[in-house]
This record gives structure tokens, C-alpha cells and sequence, in this order.
């Protein structure tokens, strides 16, 4: 019942991630509303909920891309300890998103230079960084684009000629370079076919447990939460109203909407 | 005697509500206390209906506690799985309490072998060693060996019922629980299965178990612990 959890995270005192009463309002409108959890290495958190409920707000709030109507988002610096990331310098908050964190988007094209070689999208992040040397970024490029199962004869072919299955698969290994330890992901396997869903998912669970990423994951896809993470929240109208161990929430829903969900998903 | 006790319940209650068939409330477990020790099998037995999956799945924090507590005696002190933290929950889960159900969840591309391995290799263990005790296991189970390196979706009921056991016993939890392990065996890999309960059993885990077939309930019970089946509430 929990394919997730097999191997648990990793004990450390302190979260990696504390999310405290986040709040982000758009004008009259809620985006989300009074949200904390707390994130420790190791575990990845799915977000569910349907279109509208807050769950990308949340995540675009949690990674730095949206400041916080109200609330912090606390981050466990290496050697400094948790630390308000809206209260960083901008340059550091940006070094911060392109080292220790990665983003995944929904459309590889958001998150992808897509008319530059597949090689030069993984090896930017390198670069930006400041590695110099062209052969050690070359070597490393082709064993990411070798662990993502991407054809390394690719790597001076522009994404733009590639699938989506494999832009999303070169996206993950332009994230994963710079050995990050919270991963943010938006839909990552929304656009595409099922059959390529399955394997991305299956290649994003292994790569997890074995780097022992920390995840945020947002979805509306039940079984993805259930196969990914560890822990989930479900959203409603931009509130959390349920969260536990994903088994929890999808075995033994109490909210009523989470009931709701949970009974929508057709038996394949 | 206590530091041979692995699961303590006290006053468990559960009751389900079904908001959306009009707030229906259905009362399942009431006030149920529960002592398991190492060296036991305590076997659940009650009609259809009585609550004996509530209360197995209340042991492994899959059901929720909502009254009373069950507590699992982790890495040297007790833990009480009503108000745990998520990460303690699956600390417990990775080190201390298996669960084996009556189905396999296939994972997308996962080969049997390395679905009955995962568990080790998440603790750590050497893949080498890790898939060679994953292989002894699947070949007393009997799943033929062309099997290992192909993943279940396509395999038969009881050849996946197979691989679930293999991947439920390969940790050598210290507590096991067992959700109807044999239902879609044959009676050669019953009695397979009945001799694996009975070795985890000797060499000390604590286990809780459904088993509707009363050759192995018989079989593998050091106990009984009946539960009833509750009026249901208006």
C-alpha cells in the first residue's frame, strides 16, 4: 500500500523546508491561504487538489517565484540553518534556485532553452556555477543525459527536435546537474502520453530515493501522488484540508471533499 | 515479559464517515485492546464486517487512529501512532512494522526481483546481497525464475500474491502483519507460505494476521483474538 515509502528519508534534526501560515492573495481573490508544513531531506510531498485550488500559487510561493502575501518560507542553508528566503538578497535567492533547488515545469518548453543543444541546456547550470572546463561539463552532461535515459548521440540536438517525453526527461537532468536537495515539481508528468507518464514516473521515484531528494510535487493525478510521495496535502478554494502519509489521505479519506476525490478516479 | 511486547492497543475506536452518503456514520471498532509479543502469531477472527482489516490497518497508521492509541515498540522505545510525526510513521514503517496485503501494487517497469529487493536496498543492503536473498525467497515461493527479471503486471494472481509475500518477508520485520497473504494460493505454496510465518514466528517477530482458510489459520495461530461485528449507529 505505500510504494513510496519504502525506503525512509533520512533523520536530521531540522526540516529542510518550513512553510509557516503562507498566504498570497491576489487582490480580492485567494491564491492560497494560511498553509505550513514542514519538509525534511528525503521526502517528497505531493500537492493535490483540482484546477484553481491554489496548488501551483503554493508552489510558485514555496520555491521563491511569488512573495508571500502573508507568512515565511524558511530554508536550511548549508552552514546557516533555516532562514527567511524573502529576506535574502535577490542574487542569492537566484544562486539558491539554480544550485540547491530545482524546478520542474509542467511544459519542458517553460523550463528548457529549446533552441539550444540538449548538451548546452544541461551544462548552463554548470556553467552558471563556475565550472569552466568544457570537457568535465561535456563528460558530466552525457552521464546525466545517460541516468535520464536520454540516446547521448543527442546531446548537439536542439530539444526543440525532441518529444516531449524526452524534453521533460531533459529538463530533470538540467535540474539534477548541480546536485540540488529540494526538487519543485509542477505537473511534471501532465503532458504527456500515459505510456511515457509511467516511465518518467518511474525514473523521477528511483532517482529520488537513490539521491535522496527532497520533493514538492504538485499534481491533480492521484496515482502519481500515491507512486512519488510520501506525504500528501489536498487542496481546496486555496486551503489546505487534508494531509498525512499519502496512504492515509487516499485509503482513509476523512475531509469531505478528499471522499469526494478519492471516489472520482476511474479504475483503469 | 514486557520487553517482549512489540504492539500495545488501548481503547481503539474507529468509525467511518461517509460524508457524501448523507454524513452515513459506521461504526466499526469499538474500544479494543490488543498485546502482541515476540514469538506470537495473533490471528484476527470475526465475521466479514467485524473490523479485522480496520484493525490491521490502524496497526500500520494506514487507517487513522481517531481514539485510543496503538503503540509499536521502534528502535527501543514506544511509539504511539496516533499522534506520531509523518516521519516517524515511516521511520516505523522502514525499520520495524511490514505489511503484507492481499495485492500487489505494480510498479510501472520494476522487475519482480528488484520489487522484492527494494526493501533491503533501501536500508542500505548491497544489491548483490540484496537480490540474492530477494532470488531464495521468490524460489521458495515457487515463481519460476524466467519470471525474476520481468515486472508482475502481466503475472497471475497467485504468482503476484507471490512476489508480495517475498517483498513483505525479505526486511525480517520485528512486527509483520498479514492481510489474507494466501487467498489466491494453491494448497503446495499455502503450506510454503505457512512454514515462512511459522520460521519469522521462531525467530522472534511479533505478527497480526487475517487468514479466512482455517487449515492455515489453524496451522499458524498461536492465538485468537475475536472481534465482533458492531450494531451500526443510527
Amino acid at each position: 500500500m505505500a510504494t513510496a515509502s519504502t525506503s525512509a528519508p533520512e533523520f536530521a534534526s531540522a526540516p529542510l523546508l518550513r512553510v509557516n501560515a503562507v498566504t498570497r492573495l491576489y487582490g480580492e481573490r485567494t491564491g492560497c491561504r494560511d498553509v505550513s508544513f514542514d519538509l525534511h531531506q528525503g521526502e517528497v510531498l505531493a500537492i493535490a487538489g483540482e484546477s484553481g485550488s491554489g496548488k501551483t500559487t503554493l508552489l510558485n510561493c514555496i520555491a521563491g517565484r511569488s512573495r508571500p502575501t502573508a507568512g515565511t518560507v524558511e530554508y536550511n542553508l548549508r552552514h546557516e540553518g533555516l532562514r527567511d528566503i524573502y529576506r535574502l538578497s535577490e542574487a542569492r535567492l537566484r544562486l539558491l534556485a539554480r544550485t540547491d533547488w530545482g524546478f520542474v515545469h509542467q511544459n519542458p518548453r517553460d523550463g528548457l532553452r529549446i533552441d539550444v543543444s540538449a548538451g548546452a541546456n544541461v551544462g548552463e547550470r554548470l556553467m552558471a556555477i563556475g565550472d569552466r572546463h568544457y570537457g568535465r561539463i561535456r563528460d558530466t552532461t552525457e552521464d546525466w543525459m545517460h541516468r535520464v535515459e536520454l540516446d547521448t548521440s543527442r546531446i548537439d540536438d536542439a530539444p526543440a527536435t525532441f518529444s516531449g517525453g524526452m524534453q521533460q526527461r531533459l529538463q530533470i537532468a538540467r535540474n539534477l546537474v548541480t546536485h540540488p536537495r529540494l526538487m519543485f515539481m509542477d505537473e511534471p508528468t501532465a503532458s504527456l502520453d500515459v505510456s511515457v507518464q509511467a516511465r518518467l514516473l518511474d525514473l523521477l521515484r528511483g532517482l529520488a530515493s537513490e539521491l535522496g531528494l527532497a520533493a514538492i510535487v504538485v499534481t491533480h493525478d492521484l496515482a502519481v501522488a500515491r507512486l512519488l510521495a510520501h506525504r500528501l496535502l489536498i487542496m481546496k478554494s486555496g486551503q489546505v484540508v487534508e494531509s498525512g502519509l499519502t496512504d492515509q489521505v487516499l485509503d482513509d479519506p476523512q475531509h469531505p471533499y478528499t471522499q469526494l476525490l478519492v471516489s472520482s478516479v476511474l479504475q483503469a | 515479559m514486557t520487553a517482549d511486547l512489540m504492539v500495545r492497543v488501548r481503547g481503539l475506536s474507529k468509525t467511518f464517515v461517509l460524508h457524501h452518503q448523507n454524513g452515513a456514520r459506521l461504526p466499526v471498532l469499538d474500544c479494543v485492546d490488543l498485546d502482541v509479543q515476540r514469538g506470537e502469531c495473533v490471528v484476527l477472527h470475526g465475521p466479514s464486517g467485524a473490523g479485522k482489516s480496520t484493525l490491521l490497518r490502524s496497526l500500520y497508521a494506514n487507517y487513522r487512529i481517531q481514539h485510543g492509541s496503538v503503540e509499536i515498540h521502534h528502535a527501543g522505545k514506544w511509539v504511539n501512532l496516533a499522534d506520531a510525526a509523518p516521519r516517524e510513521l515511516l521511520a516505523v514503517r522502514a525499520q520495524t512494522v511490514g505489511y503484507v496485503s492481499q495485492f500487489l501494487r505494480v510498479i510501472p517497469r520494476v522487475p519482480a526481483l528488484e520489487l522484492v529487493a527494494q526493501p533491503l536496498l533501501g536500508a542500505g543492503v548491497a544489491r548483490r546481497d540484496a537480490e540474492s536473498r530477494a532470488g531464495a525467497l521468490l524460489a521458495r515461493l515457487n515463481v519460476p525464475a524466467k519470471l525474476w527479471s520481468l515486472p508482475p503486471a502481466t503475472f497471475s494472481g497467485g504468482e503476484q500474491q507471490r512476489v508480495n509475500i517475498a517483498r513483505g518477508f525479505i526486511s525480517r520485520f520485528p512486527v509483520l502483519l498479514l492481510d489474507e497473504p494466501t487467498a489466491a494460493l494453491d494448497s503446495a505454496n499455502r503450506a510454503v507460505v505457512a512454514d515462512m510465518i511459522d520460521d519469522a514466528r521462531r525467530e522472534g517477530a511479533a505478527i497480526v494476521g487475517i487468514f479466512h482458510d482455517d487449515e492455515v489459520r489453524s496451522r499458524v495461530a498461536t492465538r485468537l483474538h475475536p472481534l465482533a461485528a458492531l450494531p451500526e449507529a443510527a
